[in-house]
């Protein structure tokens, strides 16, 4: 079912839409793929370096504000991409405060700057996108045994070195999780570049879709799109090798490196400037449109929003969790070439959400008419869509479109687990569902967890398929905030968008004292 | 806890599948409803235009004629496939979107079905309906000039949109991207005036003109100006109408381009449309026309202006007070469904001129 979106692209193939291949060609390809390759390469560098060395600080080392950083530096994930990129351009735009105030300052022969260029667009969706990176390098480092890191500290490594050639090898397979999600909603996202205007391939499908009106030339678009996608992955497999790496999922104390004093007041600057960058100043920025005159969107339905959100999120992130758990099960035990059909399964993150959005769109509708149509006929009932617009499909859509967000750290966490303490408790009779209850679960629950809540906060912003497969009256939170954005209407926007960042916190900050109850203990005073 | 925990699992689980029941059920309970026989069926609306710019005038509607309505909204594109996807299943009765092309496009994939009535004849002018009376404008939105008040002289300084591409401007046009269906449907209007090589030769002048990027949206173009980084960029009224209730201290004026001369020269300022059309698969297609005749009257019409400040497609609805003080021009009376068609090229036309 995960793989119907995107055979469904591949069918596209069979039209010849060469004049729109050529137009392109002639026009804008160039400088698309260019912008692509600068976000992907900028992103992708951004939020490793971000990602995993704020979670090495945080987990490694002590510092002021270090257990408030802990968590706080996971709540940009709660901001939808776009509203970080409105607000990031509210200020620091010609007509925003910073160079309003430097022109005031400066007088006359202040020379405006257009801020919208390569380096704004990177900044923005790293800040948005490095949480992905943190929380499953963040979990991955508290799962290493600190036994590891002193046996290669007296083999003679510095601390530097053994962070180099031990840990982060060993934590290589959540960094790439995390990296790739990044990456794939880098190369899926329209809404932040559409703030900034700046092209880039999504922009081309987009552009032959809505403006070309040629949804077949579009389609064929992503499918290339996913080509590369699919390349890398595989490449990065491949570079990988046969290695895995077999820890026992318990957590340890680790003995956090007291850092100098002028150092640890750096970590703390640096995780603080993070904070304020990517959390705290969207926040403002919303929350001074809210209380100049978002104020009024509060109405009586707002109620009903709220509600849809959240139980379409939570009803989405169980089903997702559970779909992913019995793919990464299957995947486990099945050969490479089976394996490889699994992950093609969770490309589709990387198409732009309204492609996906449309490619499953046709396939409840071809079920409707070819399926269940006939089948009602036969018994009787009044043939009538019943899948199309109904939440059931819509919960399966969310299932696909975030299978890749909750694979990742299903699948990492999974691996860590190894063959030998299943192994051992088969020898000791126990069955397969005693095995889920006692032995995976237990062990899998931090990633579990992890899944959950990026999968829950994902379905709560998530637009295209909301908006095209929802059941009349079902709108979110999401679905509002569209409605005024589109419109240009920001301020009001201001106040579901508000709500929105609320309801994702609630989530991320249950997680975090779940994972972090019994298994990190306070760092020893000194 | 470690026990419970796949329980708790399961049971949520349980919980969603029937949260994700229930509304079906409903769905079906409403279902044989959808058959024609019955009264109580909802008309169905897809609509590109959002909730808060239609729900009122449905909320009117209902409370006049006991009809309900029951609505999506999602961007034209989308909302297009949808009922091409669903063909002749689709509970749509209606569409409601913004721009000629969508509308165009809709009646030219065959999702909508002509309405031979005489109200709408009456209350919609013959170039913004379609030739074959597919679909019916429901707004005009003015496309105009927008000026720096304190540097321009609109007298000495504007005439057409042509003549922002002469040289005098150059550095001082500010522009919206041309992935905006508003510019395209203005090039297209350019080129059913005047033909492709000469609004190529113009938009390659406005691109050479430009004082920065394109932006992303009407209200940057106008920001921009009244921090003096441009001095003329290209509107709708109705953002305009909108930032000056904001911030009347602004000194930004309209200039309606187009208004003398022969000709193409002369043609009038560019309007484009929202409008709908009854669905081609609608079972209730009486009702939905009656939804649409209602709309095109007067009292809907005054709502329609009050709700975004566009004006009326109804020759006999007056313009709003606020929206007279922008002063009396002469529209474009191109056909809209020639500008619908002529959409595509006028993309492909932008994009070889690099109007980003």
């Amino acid at each position: 079912m995960a793989l119907a979106p995107i055979v469904l692209l591949l069918f596209s193939w069979r039209f010849d839409e060469s004049d729109i291949w050529q137009h392109l060609l002639a026009t804008q390809l160039p400088t698309l793929l260019r912008n692509t390759l600068v976000l992907v390469v900028g992103v992708g560098i951004g939020v490793s370096l971000l990602g995993v060395a704020l979670a090495w600080l945080t987990v490694m080392c002590e510092f002021p504000g270090r257990r408030f950083f802990d968590w706080a530096l996971m709540l940009p994930l709660a901001v939808p991409a776009y509203v970080l990129g409105f607000a990031a351009l509210g200020i620091f735009d010609f007509s925003g405060p910073l160079q309003q105030g430097l022109q005031r300052l400066i007088g006359e022969h202040y020379h405006f700057v257009d801020v919208r260029g390569d380096a704004m667009v990177v900044a923005v969706m790293v800040l948005v996108l490095y949480p992905y990176v943190y929380m499953l390098s963040r979990s991955a480092f508290l799962a290493q045994s600190p036994d590891v890191i002193e046996a290669a500290r007296s083999l003679g490594l510095s601390s530097w070195g053994a962070f180099y050639k031990v840990v982060l090898p060993m934590a290589r397979p959540a960094i790439v999780a995390g990296v790739s999600l990044a990456l794939m909603e880098t190369l899926a996202d329209f809404g932040t570049v559409a703030v900034f205007n700046y092209d880039t391939f999504t922009t081309a499908i987009y552009k032959s879709w809505f403006a070309l009106f040629n949804l077949q030339a579009a389609a064929q678009l992503a499918s290339v799109l996913l080509l590369f996608v699919a390349l890398a992955l595989t490449g990065e497999r491949y570079s990988r090798g046969g290695r895995s790496f077999v820890q026992s999922s318990r957590r340890y104390q680790h003995q956090r490196l007291q850092l100098s004093r002028p150092r640890a007041l750096a970590a703390s600057a640096f995780c603080l400037l993070v904070l304020s960058l990517a959390f705290v100043s969207p926040l403002l920025q919303l929350l001074f449109w809210a209380v100049g005159e978002g104020l009024d969107a509060l109405d009586s339905r707002y109620f009903a929003l709220l509600k849809h959100t959240l139980l379409l999120g939570t009803a989405a992130a169980l089903t997702t969790i559970v779909v992913a758990l019995v793919l990464a099960f299957n995947r486990r035990r099945s050969t490479a070439g089976l394996a490889l059909f699994f992950d093609l399964a969770t490309l589709g993150y990387a198409l732009p959400g309204s492609v996906l959005a449309v490619g499953l769109m046709l396939c409840f509708a071809l079920l409707d008419r070819e399926l269940i149509g006939p089948l009602q006929t036969l018994l009787g009932v009044p043939s009538a869509p019943l899948l199309l617009g109904s939440v059931g499909a819509l919960i399966i859509a969310y299932s696909i479109r975030f299978l890749a967000v909750a694979s990742g750290p299903v699948q990492s966490s999974l691996e860590r687990i190894g063959d030998s303490i299943p192994q051992a408790a088969r020898s000791l009779g126990a069955r397969r569902w005693r095995l889920l209850r006692q032995i995976y679960l237990p062990m899998l629950r931090p990633g579990l967890l992890t899944a959950a809540v990026l999968v829950l906060v994902d379905v709560m912003k998530e637009m295209p398929a909301t908006l095209l497969l929802r059941p009349f009256g079902w709108d979110t939170l999401a679905v509002r905030v569209y409605e005024m954005t589109s419109e240009g209407e920001w301020q009001r926007a201001a106040l579901p968008a508000l709500t929105l960042v609320a309801v994702g916190l609630v989530p991320v900050v249950l997680a975090l004292r779940q994972s972090s109850a019994g298994s990190v203990s306070p760092p020893r005073r000194e | 806890m470690r026990n419970s925990f796949p329980l708790l699992i399961v049971a949520l689980l349980l919980a969603g599948c029937g949260q994700s029941e229930a509304p079906a059920t409903a769905a079906s309970k409403s279902q044989p409803a959808a058959a024609p026989a019955s009264k109580e069926a909802p008309l169905v609306v897809y609509s590109a235009r959002k909730e808060h710019l239609i729900k009122p005038l449905f909320d009117r509607f209902t409370d006049q004629t006991g009809i309900e309505v029951s609505y999506i909204t999602d961007s034209a594109g989308p909302l297009l496939a949808r009922l091409q996807a669903e063909g002749e299943n689709t509970p749509a009765d209606m569409l409601i979107t913004v721009d000629a092309g969508n509308l165009w496009q809709a009646q030219k994939v065959g999702v909508l079905s002509p309405v031979s009535s005489q109200i709408l004849t009456a209350n919609v002018p013959a170039h913004l309906r379609d030739p074959n009376n597919s679909w019916f404008a429901l707004t005009i939105r003015a496309r105009t000039i927008v000026y720096a008040s304190d540097r321009v002289d609109p007298v000495a300084d504007l005439s057409s949109y042509e003549a922002l591409a002469q040289p005098q401007w150059r550095g001082r046009v500010c522009l919206r991207t041309s992935k905006k269906v508003y510019n395209q449907s203005l090039i297209a209007s350019m080129i059913a005036a005047q033909g492709e090589p000469a609004t190529e030769a113009v938009v390659s002048g406005w691109v050479a003109n430009l004082a920065m990027d394109p932006f992303a949206n009407d209200t940057k173009v106008m920001e921009a100006i009244a921090a003096g980084q441009c001095d003329v960029g290209i509107v709708n009224t109705y953002y305009y109408g909108r930032l000056m209730k904001k911030q009347p201290q602004l000194a930004l004026a309209l200039f309606w381009p187009n208004q003398i001369g022969e000709g193409a020269a002369g043609r009038g300022t560019h309007v484009n449309i929202s409008g709908a059309g009854v669905t081609a698969h609608s079972r209730q297609k009486a009702r939905a026309q009656q939804l649409l005749e209602w709309l095109s009257e007067e009292r809907a019409q005054v709502m329609l202006m009050e709700l975004n400040r566009e004006a009326a497609v109804n020759p006999r609805v007056p313009a709003l007070p606020d929206m007279l003080a922008w002063g009396d021009f002469k529209a474009d009376t191109v056909a809209v469904s020639e500008a619908g068609r002529l959409q595509v090229d006028a993309v492909k036309l932008m994009d070889r001129a690099g109007y980003r």
